[in-house]
């Protein structure tokens, strides 16, 4: 009891000293690229004169030391706190950096990538909440089990080198896509929803402090070609946070300019509709401007089916934008299977793997190498709508993607892959669902233990796909958290399920109704918060698998923004 | 799902409150409202194109209001899975109708399945009080439970 008390105390002492002081831009023991650019902040509280909000680093005045001039801002956004501000500075030099903003004092470490460069290409691979049950499940599905043996291994399993990674933001211990991409493309820890920069007070979500992404540093500094491939909408957190510089991930316009403004040679994905001029009908923009024209203008051959984008890649394009569908691409189980979803709306979407084929054909002409960033994002938009089939497909299609980009490395040996999830979702393989097993409810028919026989699913297709989902003991890939919902543990060949719908009032939701008629079907009483409509990441690390050039570097436990430095060493990235 | 009144009494009970609603009108569906969804851009149908400016019925779902009480809310195809007036990076279906209430009212059937009636309206327009876009919308509209 005294013990809880003096800790409490103590708690309030730190918590409330923490609020009086002044917070530094890069975070303390941030790992900054030589050469790489940063915007430097102070925020002090409330409105010090200029000459009391002092500042060094390494001892000297910030602008000495980065060689420009700062500004200083009394009440930023009139808020409570003044700031001091140099935007685009970069260090040339390795070694520990001390800054010091009054009693603030934080330590970066400034590290270089020492020649020679190991890698000419890099892809990376974002299975977004790629998790480990999500591995285990495409493996059963696609290579079969018998006898507790696989028939065979994933590709994103059949790696020499493999680490495990941590995804904590600098907010929280759970993260989302923006700032966990974040993260791999800057080398510095974001929080939720902030895409290439740290989180400051300003007001304005694109004011606050930026990092260089991946997409902007690799051309800058190397000249290499850039691809940003997804099958989600393509200003979704993961393709963006190649380009963008953003506290708020949902900034869709503003990150098509970014887009705009880096110009990845290939970008491909969904969401068109804030890319057309205001006044199209369906267009999600505040203005007339229309990027697909404006790119076109810009050299670029522009993609609308997968029959057009494989035509780009035959007709030698070196610059393409796909844009496949208003919003999400749909997933390989609905349209290769079920034909449900938007299919009907938008009959030839690409496969993933068509789509890095084409990237791969544009990119492999520059001769100073390309970094290439694929995702298949539906593994993750599935999983929060509790639609475990459809998850499963799309991690088979991330399997077979990493597979041409396999066939591709083999041909040199000069390109490093890597294959990570982003976050995790709290995902396990509990059992089977088997319809033998007498009852009609979910408790009933699941099998675990001894009774949790291999699944009956028919042979898989040439590409690891079994052709259909609906078979009598099928895999209990089952979700730890969960809104109000009905639940018959049987597939949703309707279309991807809706677990919660809106309710009456702002912020609350309720179980679908329509799941609720399903049979067999029983009401799961949610376990997340009340302002919660799907399933939840969770902070549980995740696994990376890579190959080629730089490899070796992946090795144990790693925070995240350790896989840039990686990247960015392999590539020789730094000064 | 409790009263079992025929459909029409119930929307009869509604009317005495919402002057303007009353059958005979063209019924537009959801599933007609648009002939094309393209990457580029979508193409009202010829139906929606013949019947703009005049007084139509559609039926929908109420979407969860911006503010408990006003002349605005969102009528969805389907049941909202989010709450894109909560939630900063909820996107809105492309095929919503936005409505203006005659009157201001309080909008206490959000989530349930509503019949509206009013005068279509169409192409992009920005209301100036929420800076929301919408493509089709419902002027001087009622709406009852359908
Ligand atoms: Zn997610």
């Amino acid at each position: 009891m005294s013990l809880r008390v003096v800790l409490t105390v103590g708690m309030l002492a730190a918590a409330s000293a923490a609020t009086q002081a002044q917070t530094i831009y890069p975070l303390n023991r941030a790992d900054i690229l030589t050469g790489a650019k940063f915007d430097f902040k102070v925020e002090f509280p409330g409105a010090p004169a200029e000459a009391d909000a002092k500042v060094t680093i390494a001892g000297r005045d910030p602008a000495a030391f980065f060689g420009k001039p700062g500004t200083f801002v009394r009440n930023e956004d009139g808020q409570d706190y003044s700031s001091y501000v140099i935007r685009d500075v970069s260090i040339p030099t390795a070694g520990a950096v001390a800054v010091e903003a009054g009693a603030a004092k934080v330590s970066w470490d400034v590290y270089a990538t020492p020649a020679p460069r190991k890698a000419k290409n890099v892809i990376l691979f974002i299975g977004d909440g790629l998790s480990i049950a999500h591995r285990t499940a495409a493996r059963i599905l696609s290579k079969g089990i018998a006898e507790g043996k696989y028939g065979g291994e994933l590709e994103i399993d059949d790696m020499p080198a493999m680490a495990l990674i941590s995804t904590a933001g600098s907010d929280s211990i759970v993260t989302d896509s923006a700032n966990s991409m974040s993260a791999y493309t800057s080398g510095h820890k974001s929080c939720v929803n902030a895409l290439g920069v740290y989180c400051a007070r300003n007001k304005n979500t694109l004011d606050h402090p930026k990092v260089e992404t991946l997409g902007e540093l690799t051309k800058r500094r190397l000249g290499m070609a850039v691809g940003v491939v997804t099958n989600t909408e393509i200003e979704d957190a993961t393709p963006a946070g190649m380009v963008s510089h953003t506290r708020r991930r949902s900034d869709y316009n503003d990150i098509v300019e970014m887009f705009y403004k880096v110009k990845p040679d290939v970008i491909m994905g969904g969401g068109s509709v804030n890319w057309l001029a205001k006044s199209t009908p369906g267009s999600r923009r505040t203005d007339e401007r229309d990027y697909i024209k404006m790119f076109e203008a810009d050299g670029y051959t522009f993609a609308g089916t997968s029959t057009e984008m494989l035509a780009a890649g035959k007709a030698g394009a070196r610059k393409l934008l796909g844009l496949f569908n208003t919003g999400n691409v749909d997933g390989a189980l609905d349209r290769m299977f079920l034909k449900k979803g938007t299919v009907g709306r938008f009959p030839d979407q690409p496969d993933l793997t068509d789509q890095v084929r084409v990237s791969l054909d544009i990119l492999s002409k520059s001769d100073k190498g390309f970094m290439l960033m694929v995702e298949s994002g539906r593994i993750d938009k599935y999983s929060h709508s509790l639609d475990a089939e459809r998850a499963i497909y799309d991690t088979i299609m991330l399997d077979n993607a990493v597979k041409v980009a396999k066939q591709f490395a083999a041909k040199d040996n000069d390109t490093l892959i890597i294959v990570v999830g982003d976050h995790a979702h709290p995902v396990s393989v509990i059992g089977v669902y088997d319809d033998e097993r007498p009852g009609q409810t979910p408790r009933e028919k699941l099998g675990v233990y001894a009774d949790a026989k291999a699944p009956n699913y028919s042979k898989p297709n040439a590409d690891g796909y079994p052709d259909s989902v609906d078979v009598s003991r099928r895999i209990a890939l089952n979700f730890g958290t969960f809104p109000d919902n009905c639940f018959n543990a049987k597939p949703y060949l309707d279309g991807e399920n809706v677990p919660a719908v809106a309710g009456a009032t702002a912020n609350t939701f309720v179980a679908n109704e329509k799941n609720c008629t399903r049979p067999g079907s029983v009401r799961m009483t949610g376990n997340i918060p009340f302002d919660g409509n799907t399933e939840t990441h969770s902070g549980d690390d995740v696994l990376l698998t890579a190959m080629g050039p730089g490899s070796d570097m992946f090795h144990g436990h790693m925070p995240n923004v350790r896989v840039f430095k990686v990247i960015a060493t392999a590539l020789g990235l730094g000064e | 799902m409790t009263v079992s009144l025929p459909r029409r009494l119930v929307l009869g009970g509604v009317l005495a409150t919402l002057p303007g609603l009353a059958w005979g009108r063209e019924m537009l569906r959801f599933d007609g409202l648009y002939k094309k969804y393209g990457v580029r851009g979508m193409e009202f149908s010829d139906r929606v194109r013949q019947l703009a400016g005049t007084p139509v019925d559609i039926t929908g779902y109420m979407a969860p209001p911006l503010k408990a009480e006003s002349n605005f809310f969102v009528l969805s195809s389907e049941p909202l899975s989010i709450c894109p007036f909560c939630e900063s990076d909820a996107d809105w279906p492309v095929d919503i109708v936005v409505i203006y209430l005659r009157h201001v009212a309080p909008l206490t059937s959000a989530g349930a399945r509503v019949t509206v009636s009013g005068r279509l309206d169409t192409g992009s327009w920005s209301d100036p009080d929420t800076g929301f876009v919408s493509l089709l919308r419902l002027m001087d509209a009622a709406y009852a439970l359908a």
